[in-house]
């Protein structure tokens, strides 16, 4: 299967595609003046993954990767980035820090001959046998080897994530709850029994939430 | 039969390294947020790679692990961005040294 030492035209016409895609949509984010102007080129770049996710045989977190990363995180940004009103423009030729833009390009280069170096030079793939199953045991479709995979090797280390899962909503939650009881009661000169939680929340979330909204949305 | 895999190991270097870049000289929280996606990505790239390489599906569970974790990251990232927000009214990481001494 991997013998083949040249890549037929299609594959190779769907590398180059992607790969021009995944790398125009990643210097598009960088370079982007405006936050969703990034948050679109960052799907260009999600996309394009998927793509070749599924020209190496990933179907399955192809899918994935367009559902939870293009359908989820990337409207999760374009959400916050919208809520939060910053999506004006930003001055991307200022350089708060001075030579901060060289020293990072160089530590970048040097980062990433260290790791073409490491690559050409090393070798790590030692050719063992697979620990967690092959890619295409007994022929079976990728899903199915995968779920496998995940519901008996690792196991544990998919409920650790469910639970992980769970602790970050909660933490979301908290996070982005407003400050504090206390605090609200003080702005807004509001009888204490404002500090109870569940005492009706929207009446102090209303009363200093206002102020808030205006202020960012300018 | 497939692009060899060091082609997509190139790639996935380039386009972290990009991600890296990106990390270091943007000053916009959000978007660094973003860079951070970029590298993740590149590192999913690089499990599949090796994954389809070596024959193993242990790579792409790898991939399935970050995917999650990347989700929960990104969902308390934006959590703690909106926290700040109600503070201060800008997304720049230069504003965020409150806990400078």
């Amino acid at each position: 299967m991997l013998g083949a030492v040249h890549p037929t035209i299609p594959d190779s016409l769907t590398f180059a595609v992607s790969a021009a895609v995944i790398l125009s949509g990643a210097v598009g984010v960088i370079v982007s003046r405006n936050a969703v102007h990034a948050a679109l080129s960052l799907v260009a770049t999600l996309f394009g993954v998927a793509v070749l996710f599924i020209e190496e045989q990933a179907d399955f977190l192809a899918v994935v990767q367009i559902i939870v990363y293009a359908g989820a995180i990337v409207v999760l940004f374009l959400f916050v980035i919208m809520f939060l009103g910053v999506d004006r423009r930003e001055n991307v030729a200022d350089e708060p820090l001075r030579g901060q833009r060289p020293t990072a390009l160089l530590l970048v280069a040097i980062a990433l001959g260290g790791v073409v170096a490491l690559g050409v030079s090393a070798h790590w793939a030692t050719g063992a046998r697979a620990v967690a199953g092959s890619t295409t045991a007994g022929h079976h479709a990728n899903v199915y080897v995968l779920g496998k995979s995940v519901f008996t090797t690792y196991l544990f280390a998919f409920e650790a994530t469910a639970a992980l899962l769970v602790i970050a909503v909660v933490g979301a939650v908290v996070l982005a709850r407003r400050p504090r009881m206390e605090e609200s009661a003080g702005l807004t000169g509001d009888e204490p029994v404002a500090d109870e939680p569940d005492g009706d929340p929207a009446e102090p979330d209303a009363a200093d939430g206002s102020p808030t909204h205006e202020e960012v949305s300018r | 039969m497939s692009v060899p895999g060091q082609w997509y190991l190139i790639l996935a270097a380039a386009l972290f390294t990009i991600g890296a870049l990106g990390l270091l000289i943007r000053r916009n929280v959000l978007v660094m947020f973003m860079c951070i996606e970029l590298m993740l990505n590149a590192a999913n790239l690089t499990f599949v790679t090796f994954s389809r390489m070596l024959g193993d599906i242990g790579g792409q569970v790898v991939v399935f692990f970050v995917l999650v974790v990347a989700a929960a990251e990104v969902v308390v990232g934006l959590g703690i961005v909106v926290a700040i927000f109600r503070r201060r009214a800008n997304a720049s990481a230069d504003d965020l040294h409150v806990l400078k001494g």
